[in-house]
């Protein structure tokens, strides 16, 4: 009998804490797998973000170290200065890198930190209770606007992959999603692309990745995967936002697809 | 080594890198701009170090807790308001039992202030700074050289206990130019900590961590912190005392403060006044006991601050109401000058009917 599924040796065997149909859980075991196939799980080091994922340590079998809300990039850019050796990745929600922490966000890229940030929009604040995120649509509701995001009063949801390449120093964006069984496969594609940045030495790496959050969108988590379809990927469009890297995927083609 | 003439903020940077410090980040701020500039220059192109200008101290705080985590001697510095955007950081080191060296050439306060040397920042330093129960050392230089010496004893006390250590200097130490001897050479083989997280190879995977859903690990957590802290003030208590033997009036003052009574208490020894100094070096962890025991061959404590009464508390807590204290404070960045000092010591010294030497 063939195996075609198992548990990669990157994820411990814990249950996760997440709510049924959350995006966080899909991203860690599409992390292990890409730390497995690449084999890098002895060299990776991970900051995990106050956020839904503040426990990621108690999933990925890699070195871990928490940071203070927002400041991912500056931690992950003293670690990698100091022992650039290491495979520094940011696992970031979007309260955390696109509100308290796009300084360090910006800066770090801007300075080319071969640093590769994971970054999990789900257009809400999930730990603290669904609040108003940078990345909140217009009109949606949530705790904090409780009659619809209004931009006039809010402002706009923030396009922080496209705000990001802007900078020099950022060499691989792509926007993702984990909605539908071949958006999890470009998901894959594109966080084994960005940890290949990181290793060939040339910048800056970022894949944003749209996620549900069925429980603060008040959905069942099919209908958060349709509306990650219909709504967010209008504000938020899929597919490579910057490529400098001139690197070929795996599959020998260039870029991700 | 030869005695070398140098400002107190290069003096810091030159020690910093002959304690074997490997990364430096830091933002520019007045008047500590000089020991960022320093190690632009002579750390930033070493083998194996790093530097980074960050786009804020916030962010480069937490640079130096990312290069603590993967085992290196990493410090930053900056003046007060600075300092108030690191305690963040410094409070997620002192749970991560992280150590590292911070340093504040402070100015004047609150707010932006003013760029001239104060002393207004002892609170700020010793209790803690940040949220949560924690301690930092706290070390107080009052020279070049000892600004120096200190410096290294910082990365020593940090790596030694796991703690971040803060160098309390001011604007007036960080400009001045004082004679200095370097005892240390900087080590052929930068030094790493052997529980860096550097990735799992050979080993389980490791956290780093504070946040705990459990408030009895949280709880013994705070426990196991306060256990070293116990031993640090058990251990490293240091201070200077300076013609207390005789002494009918003791000025306590710490830093560049100590340094202006010192020239008062010359002249009024000269005058037959019995007066002596007492200077903590360690503002954390105080050195109560000793303070204690002056009570017992003193009759009165002036304290001297450049600020408008902060380390009196602790001098209080020493005293424990055995003893009068005296305080004279120069708040808001104002130097106060030994003449000042020496009327202050006079009239009280008068005032409160103490013996003249005959
Ligand atoms: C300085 C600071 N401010 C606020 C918080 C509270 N807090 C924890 S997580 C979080 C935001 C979580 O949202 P997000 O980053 O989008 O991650 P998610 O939980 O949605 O995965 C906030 C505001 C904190 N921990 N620290
Ligand atoms: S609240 Fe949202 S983001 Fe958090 S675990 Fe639940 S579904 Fe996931």
């Amino acid at each position: 009998m063939k195996k075609v599924y198992r548990r990669p040796k990157s994820l411990k065997r814990a249950a996760f804490h997440y709510c049924p149909g959350c995006g966080h859980s899909i991203v860690h075991r599409l992390l292990t797998e890409v730390f497995d196939e690449m084999n890098i799980q002895d060299k990776v080091i991970g900051i995990p973000p106050p956020g839904c994922s503040v426990f990621a340590y108690h999933y990925l079998d890699v070195d871990m170290a928490e940071s203070a809300h927002g400041r991912g990039a500056a931690v992950a850019t003293g670690l990698k200065r100091a022992y650039p050796d290491a495979l520094v990745f940011t696992y970031q929600g979007d309260g955390d890198l696109a509100a308290i922490g796009t300084a360090e966000t910006i800066h770090a890229a801007n300075r080319g930190e071969c640093i590769t940030s994971i970054f999990i929009n789900n257009a809400v604040y999930g730990m603290t209770g669904g609040q108003m995120a940078p990345t909140t649509l217009s009109n949606m509701k949530t705790t904090t606007t409780p009659y619809g995001r209004d931009t006039r009063l809010e402002g706009y949801p923030v396009r922080m992959s496209e705000m990001v390449a802007l900078v020099k120093g950022a060499a691989y964006i792509e926007r993702t999603a984990v909605n539908s069984p071949a958006n999890i496969k470009r998901t894959k594609k594109a966080i084994r692309k960005a940890f290949q940045t990181q290793i060939d030495d040339l910048g800056y790496s970022m894949v944003e990745i749209l996620s549900p959050c069925p429980t603060n969108w008040k959905m069942s988590p099919l209908e958060s995967w349709q509306w990650v379809e219909n709504e967010m990927t209008k504000e938020f469009p899929l597919g490579l936002i910057k490529d400098t890297t001139r690197t070929k995927d795996i599959t020998g083609k260039r870029d991700a697809d | 080594m030869a005695k070398i003439l140098m400002y107190g903020n290069a003096a810091i940077g030159e020690a910093a890198i002959r304690a074997g410090c490997q990364c430096y980040f830091g933002y520019p701020i007045t008047p500590q701009n000089e020991l960022t500039e320093y190690m632009a220059t002579n750390l930033s192109r070493r083998k194996g170090c790093s530097f980074v200008q960050a786009e804020s101290e916030v962010s480069a705080i937490n640079m130096v807790y990312g290069a603590s985590l993967a085992g290196v001697r990493a410090m930053t510095s900056s003046s007060s308001p600075g300092i108030s955007l690191k305690q963040e950081g410094i409070s997620y080191l002192a749970a991560c039992e992280l150590p590292a060296v911070i340093v504040n050439i402070s100015r004047g306060g609150p707010g932006l202030g003013s760029i001239s040397a104060a002393q207004s920042d002892y609170f700020q330093s010793t209790r803690g700074g940040g949220h949560g129960d924690y301690r930092t050392i706290v070390l107080a230089p009052s020279s070049v050289q000892e600004l120096a010496d200190l410096t290294h004893r910082a990365f020593d006390l940090a790596d030694k206990y796991r703690i971040p250590v803060i160098i309390l200097g001011d604007g007036m130490l960080g400009q001045m130019m004082e004679p200095v001897e370097f005892k240390y050479d900087a080590p052929s083989e930068l030094p790493v900590r052997s529980d860096a997280l550097r990735g799992a190879k050979g080993r389980p995977s490791r956290i780093v961590k504070t946040f705990t859903s459990k408030p009895t690990d949280l709880e013994e957590l705070n426990w196991s912190l306060f256990r070293r802290y116990r031993l640090i003030e058990k251990e490293e208590t240091t201070y200077e005392i300076y013609m207390v033997e005789d002494a009918e009036l003791v000025v306590v003052a710490f830093g560049v403060a100590a340094r202006i009574a010192k020239g008062a208490i010359r002249n009024a020894r000269a005058n037959g006044l019995k007066v002596g100094m007492f200077r903590p070096i360690t503002l954390w962890p105080f050195p109560y006991e000793k303070v204690s025991e002056l009570t017992q061959m003193t009759k009165h404590f002036l304290v001297f601050e450049m600020n408008m009464g902060q380390m009196i508390e602790d001098v209080k807590l020493a005293v424990e109401g055995k003893r009068e204290i005296s305080f004279y404070g120069r708040p808001g960045g104002v130097i106060p000058t030994p003449s000042e000092i020496l009327r202050v010591i006079t009239r009280l010294y008068y005032q409160k009917g103490l013996k003249i030497e005959k």
